[in-house]
């Protein structure tokens, strides 16, 4: 048996098929995969994120532990409850992790983690803290539900708490604000609106029971990789890990260069491969007739030479198989895939493939 | 619970085998393994006249999830396959037992087909797996 989020007894009750994800028992989908992917694209869904990992970190040199720890740089932050994504990289410029972290005040950020870097991402996190003296706390008493979709903020919107709404009705999108100990953002992992909200655990049923009284469809985490890869959204371990830089996952623009003098661990790595010229780059796929992209298919690009998919899977919006991969720096238009021994037609393009419900690229 | 005719008979890779009055049987996957794989996306069919082994990999079924192979449960030649499948591979989740076989074939030993486990067998084998 593994973990169990505060939510487990609903996902049972909804149905939900769980299986194991980075040691917790989450559900992968509660019927249909596709059915909750559409929902989400054009109503709204709700996931139980719980298994991510919560982190607080506090002392007044916070944000100078910040700038040097992450490629991008938290003095972008101006308001409080702004977000901002970044790599966490290693001395040679791979990725430890990507994750959000929040502005809350100048000696207070929260930082959203995955869960199956847990372990790593905490030992760096209190390595590197050491000499700021900064305060690395974790809130594993929190629970995390995202409300996705078109119809997300009006149904999360109706079933807040005067004060909760009060605090969520005027956010843009990627700021998040506290209302008590519940803390909501308007971000998410699909390209849809929604919020993302850290609540006790012990509010987390009651909130989610309140939720899909008022629509919100509960949906498992197969849909929400269909929705992220559509998004254009990497995931990690997939699509980059500690061999990998940013620069090679398409995420060089959340590389912060300026100012130059910012000192961020893995910076003389990266500004080498910048200065050569990434040999690998990542980019996005479509095969062109029937059959589905997998992780770790071989991709054929002509002279430019071989890639290999990161992330592939069928596209429930595009009816049609669409991938993430690493490929040669130079490659682009056509190219083929390997499935099964045979070499299948597929396009080199630039994702996201879809964005707010609506195609980005041409099928 | 998943549903396992009594009609049929089932090989360990989860493919369901119907014995037709002509001598042909009709092979689709069990309602336990549509259900595993979960929403089919895609349907890689056998082409008709090929001669396929008893356990060789013969057809792909892949949902949104993963690729999974079927595999030819007695040894023969693949009579008819299921072209509805190319524009609707959800009918094997739909109706696994039924429209959505997929495809026929000629035992080479009229007998094999014997060999394979009844529904009491594949039921206790689907417990077992599960456990």
């Amino acid at each position: 048996m593994g973990n169990r989020t505060p939510l487990y007894d609903e996902h049972v009750a909804a149905g939900g098929k769980l299986v194991d994800f980075a040691g917790w028992d989450m559900p992968i989908n509660y019927g249909s995969q596709i059915d909750e992917h559409h929902t989400v694209r054009k109503a709204a869904g709700m996931f139980d994120v719980s298994h991510m990992v919560v982190v607080d970190l506090t002392g007044d040199r916070v944000r100078d532990y910040l700038r040097k720890l992450l490629a991008n740089d938290v003095n972008k932050l101006k308001d409080s409850g702004k977000a901002l994504y970044s790599c966490m990289l290693n001395e040679t410029g791979g990725v430890i992790d990507d994750l959000i972290v929040y502005y809350l005040r100048d000696d207070f950020y929260r930082m959203v983690v995955n869960a199956g870097t847990r372990d790593k991402d905490l030992a760096w996190l209190v390595k590197q803290a050491a000499a700021f003296d900064v305060t690395v706390t974790e809130r594993p008493e929190m629970a995390m539900i995202a409300i996705q979709g078109p119809e997300a903020r009006d149904k999360v919107l109706g079933v807040l708490s005067a004060e909760a709404r009060a605090a969520a009705e005027p956010l843009k999108p990627f700021y998040g604000a506290f209302a008590g100990d519940w803390f909501i953002a308007r971000t998410g992992y699909t390209g849809e609106d929604g919020f993302e909200i850290i609540l006790p655990g012990d509010d987390a049923p009651g909130f989610w029971q309140q939720l899909r009284a008022a629509g919100v469809s509960p949906t498992g985490l197969g849909a929400r990789d269909t929705l992220r890869l559509e998004a254009g959204m990497n995931l990690y371990g997939s699509d980059m890990d500690e061999s990998v830089s940013p620069l090679e996952a398409a995420l060089g623009w959340t590389v912060a260069w300026e100012p130059a003098e910012r000192d961020f661990i893995g910076r003389a790595a990266l500004e080498k491969q910048r200065a050569q010229g990434a040999r690998q780059k990542l980019v996005g796929l479509v095969l062109e007739g029937k059959g589905v992209l997998r992780n770790h298919q071989k991709v054929i690009a002509g002279e430019s030479g071989e890639g290999e998919i990161t992330s592939g899977s069928f596209s429930p919006t595009l009816q049609r198989a669409i991938a993430f991969a690493r490929v040669p720096g130079d490659a682009a238009g056509s190219c083929e895939v390997d499935i099964r021994g045979k070499r299948l037609p597929a396009r080199i393009v630039k994702p996201p493939f879809v964005r707010n419900g609506k195609a980005q690229i041409e099928i | 619970m998943s549903n396992i005719p009594v009609d049929l008979k089932y090989a360990k890779s989860h493919e369901w085998v119907r014995a037709n009055d002509d001598g042909t049987v009709t092979v689709g996957i069990s309602d336990s393994a549509q259900d595993q794989l979960g929403d089919m996306v895609f349907v890689e069919l056998p082409e008709v006249g090929a001669s396929v082994t008893a356990e060789e990999a013969c057809a792909v079924v892949e949902s949104v999830k993963a690729a999974s192979d079927v595999y030819a449960p007695v040894s023969g030649e693949i009579v008819e396959v299921n072209e509805n499948l190319g524009e609707g591979p959800e009918i094997v989740n739909q109706d696994p037992y039924g429209e959505g076989w997929i495809f026929r074939m000629q035992p080479s030993d009229a007998d094999a087909v014997g060999g394979l486990m009844d529904a009491e067998a594949y039921g206790a084998f689907l417990d077992s797996e599960s456990h």
